[in-house]
């Protein structure tokens, strides 16, 4: 027997095309890995202004009186954090505390929130939502169809706003507003994936090859460029941020990935709580740790070595063209090595010399304290 | 520095320049699949090559690739420019982007490389 999967194609897949993006199959998604090249979308974001087709994430909304409650109980942050306009980054935990998902919860209204979950795990997430509501007032839908989404980034997306959005500039960090654009409901947050301030915006399809142009055209005097997914994984991965499924799984605890402000142990109950103050207590096995090379490329699956022995592997590793040096990110036995402890990572059969390093690996805007009003 | 048609291709996207000593490098075709080069490994002056084992590497922000030797030879001379700034590969893969140069030891194995023609029939449907 066989099986065929058709590949998922985003409201923006011909628009992509047109802008030369190189499309690749990305976890059953066709994506653009790149458009002018890596490089020059990396420096574009981090200098100016980029623009990426995020379509792919999954918008679940809970709603209800007990909304609430239900994120409450299945997250290890606290969701008192998000009053209404604001948002909260968050680990979905299962009982043995290890990641469902990594999600941003945003409270839209006392009963409403939007949770924007990862595209691999859209489904999944659902499910779980709803096998732990019981008889909760609430109600979990799955609106990941309904929606595109887009991410406007970097240093000059504010004045990009200025004319089109004037209630977003307000916005703190993972602030949120709802907005009608061209005569449709859209959610319009300051957040991102690449450490730098800007956008995202989850709209309905219908407007969003309009949004996109509109977008591009705003972003002209500042030079914007459509980026693709490899520098959306160079900016994530200098940013020290987590990607699902590669960095973080069911199998590895919020702890053990070193985001320990993730977990608030003190809200009251929630699933997996048990085991993370186990572990607060105690301490955790394994960490993931930063690292940076002195030469060579890393990639995922490299064997990190200390003192000869082999004491993890790269999750996620890269080239930083910001640092202009190879970084990783690995689980590392012992976990509670110091910035600029020696270490070895296997390029190739060779091996290259390493250190840990502090996390994030760079600072890009969106760690300004006091964006927005 | 050669021009495109003054080269012969090797199935895996190498050009050589054939002579006594036969300089080596990536196709415009390649380096533009590879996307921005940011590391180059080469070998070593007196290295031995077996035609079509690798013999560099070239990585990219995306992946590393290897590169195959195009013929069986002795290495003579490695450019050191490429080592320290591998966009060279990106900029000027015919020129300024050549990567090691080379002593042939059996002329007749450049008969079987591609001509720049047959070159861009073959990257033509590859793409097919």
């Amino acid at each position: 027997m066989s099986t065929t999967t058709t590949i998922r194609r985003t409201a923006l897949n011909e628009t992509m095309r047109k802008y030369g993006g190189k499309m690749v199959d990305f976890h059953g998604w066709e994506l653009p890995i790149q458009f002018a090249g890596i490089l020059k979308e990396h420096e574009a974001v981090r200098k100016s202004a980029g623009i990426f087709d995020v379509s792919h994430m999954g918008q679940v909304f809970v709603t209800g009186a007990d909304a609430f409650t239900l994120l409450q109980k299945t997250n290890a942050n606290d969701l008192r954090k998000a009053t209404p306009g604001k948002g909260v980054y968050s680990h979905v935990t299962n009982p043995a505390a290890g990641l469902v998902d990594d999600i941003i919860a945003f409270c839209l209204s006392a009963d409403r929130y939007l949770v924007i979950v990862n595209a691999t795990t859209s489904t999944k997430d659902y499910e779980w939502f709803k096998s732990q509501a019981g008889k909760m007032r609430v109600t979990v839908e799955n609106k990941s169809d309904d929606y595109s989404m887009i991410a406007i980034q970097g240093p000059s997306v504010p004045k990009m706003f200025e004319t089109f959005a004037p209630e977003a500039l307000k916005l703190p960090r993972f602030g949120i507003v709802e907005k009608d654009i061209m005569g449709e409901h859209c959610y319009v947050s300051r957040t991102g994936y690449t450490g730098e301030d800007g956008f995202e915006i989850t709209a309905p399809h219908s407007i969003i090859v309009q949004l996109w142009e509109d977008m591009m055209e705003l972003g002209k005097p500042y030079g914007i460029v459509p980026c693709g997914l490899g520098a959306r994984d160079t900016l994530r991965l200098e940013s020290g941020y987590l990607l699902y499924g590669q960095d973080v799984d069911d199998f590895h605890t919020t702890y053990e990935t070193g985001y320990g402000w993730v977990v608030s142990l003190d809200k009251g109950d929630f699933i997996g709580r048990g085991i993370l103050a186990t572990q607060k207590a105690e301490g955790v096995k394994r960490r993931l740790t930063g690292l940076t090379l002195t030469g060579g490329v890393p990639r995922p699956g490299c064997k990190i070595f200390m003192d000869g022995k082999q004491v993890g592997e790269l999750a996620s590793a890269t080239y930083s063209p910001t640092l202009k040096k190879g970084i990783g990110v690995g689980y590392i036995i012992p976990p509670d090595l110091k910035p600029g402890a020696p270490l070895e990572v296997e390029i190739h059969g060779k091996r290259v010399k390493a250190e840990v390093s502090r996390m994030p690996f760079y600072k890009g805007t969106a760690f300004n304290k006091g964006i927005g009003a | 520095m050669p021009k495109p048609e003054e080269v012969k291709y090797t199935k895996t996207h190498e050009w050589v320049h054939l002579g006594a000593e036969a300089a080596v490098g990536i196709s415009d075709h390649a380096q533009h699949e590879m996307g921005d080069v940011v590391f180059v490994e080469l070998p070593k002056v007196g290295q031995k090559l077996e035609k079509e084992k690798p013999c560099a590497v070239v990585e990219s922000v995306k992946s590393a690739f290897d590169i195959y030797a195009p013929v069986s030879g002795e290495v003579t001379a490695v450019n050191d420019a490429v080592t320290g700034d591998p966009a060279l590969l990106n900029q000027a893969p015919l020129e300024g982007g050549w990567m090691f140069k080379m002593k042939p030891s059996n002329p007749a194995e450049g008969e079987t490389l591609m001509t720049w023609t047959a070159y861009q029939d073959f990257v033509k449907q590859a793409a097919h």
